[in-house]
């Protein structure tokens, strides 16, 4: 079986498809990467953690749509490719230094405690929100970073929402404020987030929820006064 | 030069740099992965705690931490970290872990083997990962330093002070020196050596234990390695104890129950063990949960079972086997979390703490990470504020950067990795449920003509932005010599106790109810036992 890996390694002045014959089927896109690293090309470079879907290390594109390689099965001319939007450091190793920052501009984590009765309904308001492993494939999928590289993008806002709706949280209101400019009403609504998040978290919902709330803290939508502002009646570039 | 250095951003590390961070101090943690890559996320079931003096008793967890330790378990260590891990949970919900609820509105708890009661705290089965996840982004909110993607070295260590490391940022191939105050390692376990054979992370190869014994540090406990009984055929996934707690089956194909379920982990994982070396497979089944339950307890569980195996555990059974999951042995440290190295902590799975003794309890090696982390990280910044700055004689920069080079230049003779697997293979089958001397022995020859060819293996990137191969070719010297001790502290244990069995000692003997120390002097490997007080 034929597999092909896009190659890149500054130093060496490598960035090229390369074609891998593999004798595994049946296995999963990591289980290959490993063969290949293991049997025929030691410079072969990816991360990978626990195997189980959960460390959130090995996410890939497969022909072009965000994947963990650990829970993704291979198939005969797979494409295997690094995420996109973000610096490939080498091969399918990118550089996850944009992390930090999306996540502490909106302030993504409890800011000021305060004890509420928590009770499962609660909980569960934000239990898909912080099962997020941070894998980065919503980030990857995201057209709007074609346009603009200082959106919060998917994640941060799921997890804004996950503090926001969490009642420990005193001090919701400010990351409401933070997620105004290059935040919410950047999104254009698409929905890949949603569709390749291996978690099954939904941003797109997120977002939506995170305008509902804006708008009762008297924000307005940005789009709404704009010519053809129907960004949020869920036009969408890619056709999906 | 920072006032406490973190190597592993674990939950171990995470709660170790926030405690020392609390303590107004300048923190930066190492870590060989990013943060939420950790095996930490991979914690599924609950985290320890009596919470409510009405079902339970802090007595209670004491006495079946201590049984499950089998005379290992250091009694006021585990006094201490019991009685205080009411506290433990409230911090963790008060920086926002989002513990399940039960009707009552309290934190729900779950029951787990070898507990008396219900006591496992939870966030569904995704607990590690939501705890993990909530420290990193409370570490982003203190501003913690992160130097993401580094392995270690070396501790450099000067007249029994430890002062600082030697690490290898892997992304630039450029090695380091940095200089601390106070140094914990917070690195994670061993249970990585059982390649093919184990749920732990590929990260998780142990070789921060390794450098510390290298650097004088003694090691306890190490011949005890704990097997989960339940992992996904083949690929090893874990199935949380808490399909178990809430009411899962252990059955043969012909639907039969073979063993008490809620037995401690040992027992169960040997019981399982020998269906399967009779060739008899072994399911968990879940059937009569209800779809409805097993969504609310255990929506990973069903996830990965589909995923992996393409099974609905709702309607079907369950294959499973076996495989290393968690390691008892580790750094000795005292009640501070010290090792015998001044300025050196060790917390988390890479230490041994005196809670696990010979087999660990479910539910509590999150409760020790979080314990040990805030209590290594209060006591090192608290330290550090007394301290001098370091200052080193030694050139140990050097000496790694010059034998690093070298690597470079090994043959690659013989391909590591077929080595790594093998070397996975052989501890499983001679040091893993069931030992003896003859395997030992065997594994122990086959060990050290390893260690004499890993001159003639070698890597075959010879680049330095991101060498993934050399990151491995590193990691598996250390496994090498690791495994090397484990194999010692195996051989020299001949009795049967916890997860140590031996089939040509199957009893306890009293005469071993002591705790295995490893270390060395002027590089001669020593071995003994030392009471457990």
């Amino acid at each position: 079986m034929t597999v092909k890996v896009h190659r890149f390694n500054e130093e060496k002045q490598i960035n090229t498809i390369e074609k891998f014959e593999v004798k595994k089927e049946n296995s999963t896109v990591l289980d290959t990467l490993i063969d290949i690293k293991e049997q025929q090309d030691s410079s072969l470079t990816f991360r990978c953690g626990c195997s189980s879907g959960v460390c959130g290390s090995c996410a890939v594109r497969v022909n072009g749509v965000e994947k963990l390689a650990c829970k993704t099965n291979i198939n005969e001319n797979d494409l295997i490719e690094p995420l996109k939007y973000v610096k490939v450091i080498k091969d399918l190793v990118v550089d996850l230094a944009f992390e930090k920052e999306v996540l502490t501009r909106p302030k993504a984590y409890i800011q000021k405690y305060k004890e509420e009765e928590i009770t499962p309904k609660d909980e569960k308001l934000i239990d898909r929100q912080s099962n997020c492993i941070l894998c980065q494939s919503c980030y990857s999928s995201c057209p709007v970073f074609e346009v603009n590289k200082d959106f919060l993008g998917p994640y941060s806002l799921s997890r804004v929402l996950r503090y926001v709706n969490d009642k420990k949280e005193h001090e919701e209101k400010e990351k409401i404020d933070l997620i105004q400019t290059n935040g919410i009403w950047d999104c254009t609504l698409c929905g890949n987030c949603t569709i390749v998040c291996p978690q099954f978290i939904d941003p797109k919902t997120d977002i939506m929820n995170l305008r509902m709330k804006s708008l009762k803290y008297g924000y307005t939508d940005p789009n709404a006064m704009s010519f053809g502002g129907g960004m949020d009646f869920g036009f969408n570039p890619n056709g999906f | 030069m920072v006032d406490v250095l973190v190597v592993g951003s674990g939950g171990a590390g995470l709660s170790a740099a926030l405690n020392a961070k609390y303590e107004g101090c300048e923190v930066l943690v190492l870590s060989k992965t990013h943060p939420t890559h950790s095996q930490t996320s991979q914690a599924q079931a609950g985290i320890n705690a009596v919470i409510n003096d009405q079902n339970d008793s802090v007595d209670c967890h004491i006495q079946d931490t201590l049984k499950s330790a089998h005379k290992l378990g250091n009694e006021t260590i585990i006094k201490d970290v019991c009685q205080n891990a009411k506290d433990t949970i409230t911090w963790l919900d008060e920086i926002a872990v989002p513990f399940s609820r039960n009707e009552h509105n309290q934190i729900a708890q779950r029951q787990m083997g070898g507990s008396t009661n219900k006591r496992a705290c939870y966030s569904s089965d995704y607990t590690g990962l939501k705890i993990i996840h909530t420290l990193y982004d409370n570490c982003l909110k203190q501003d913690i330093q992160f130097l993401n993607e580094y392995i270690l070295l070396n501790i450099i260590v000067e007249n029994n002070e430890a002062k600082g490391v030697i690490a290898l940022d892997i992304t630039t191939g450029v090695i380091k020196e940095i200089l601390a105050k106070k140094i914990i390692l917070a690195s994670g376990g061993y249970g990585g050596l059982y390649t093919g054979h184990t749920t732990n992370s590929y990260a998780t190869t142990g070789e921060v234990i390794n450098i510390a014994f290298n650097a004088g540090c003694k090691l306890s406990n190490m011949e005890f390695v704990q097997f989960h009984p339940t992992t996904l055929i083949n690929s090893n996934v874990l199935v949380s104890e808490s399909a178990r707690g809430e009411g899962g089956y252990l059955v043969t194909c012909d639907g039969v129950r073979f063993v008490d379920e809620l037995r401690p982990r040992d027992e169960v994982a040997r019981a399982i063990s020998k269906k399967l070396q009779n060739r008899e497979k072994v399911y968990l089944d879940l059937r009569h949960l209800g779809l409805e339950k097993i969504n609310e307890a255990m929506p990973q569980e069903r996830r990965l079972a589909y995923e992996f195996l393409g099974i609905k555990i709702e309607e079907e059974l369950l294959p499973i086997n076996p495989a290393a999951h968690y390691t008892m042995g580790g750094i000795q440290t005292n009640e501070a979390a010290l090792t015998n190295i001044e300025n050196l902590y060790a917390c988390g799975e890479c230490a041994q703490h005196g809670i696990h003794g010979a087999n660990r309890l479910g539910g509590n090696s999150l409760l020790e990470i979080i314990a040990f982390g805030k209590i290594a990280g209060e006591h090192a910044a608290k330290e550090a504020k007394k301290s001098m700055n370091p200052s080193v004689i030694s050139n140990q920069l050097e000496i790694n950067k010059s034998e690093c080079e070298n690597l470079y230049d090994y043959p690659n003779e013989i391909n590591f990795y077929e080595i790594k697997h093998e070397l996975g293979r052989i501890l499983f089958e001679k040091v893993g449920l069931f030992r003896n001397e003859e395997d030992l022995s065997a594994a122990l020859e086959k060990i050290e003509l390893w260690q004499e060819q890993y001159t003639k293996m070698g890597i075959g990137d010879k680049s330095k932005c991101y060498n993934k191969n050399l990151v491995e070719f590193i990691e598996f010297k250390h496994m090498l010599e690791l495994s090397n001790i484990i194999v010692n502290c195996a051989l020299n244990r001949k009795e049967s106790r916890g997860a140590h069995f031996r089939n040509d000692f199957p009893k306890e003997n009293e005469k071993y109810a002591k705790q295995t120390i490893a270390y060395e002097i002027n590089q001669e490997f020593q071995l003994e036992f030392e009471d457990v007080v």
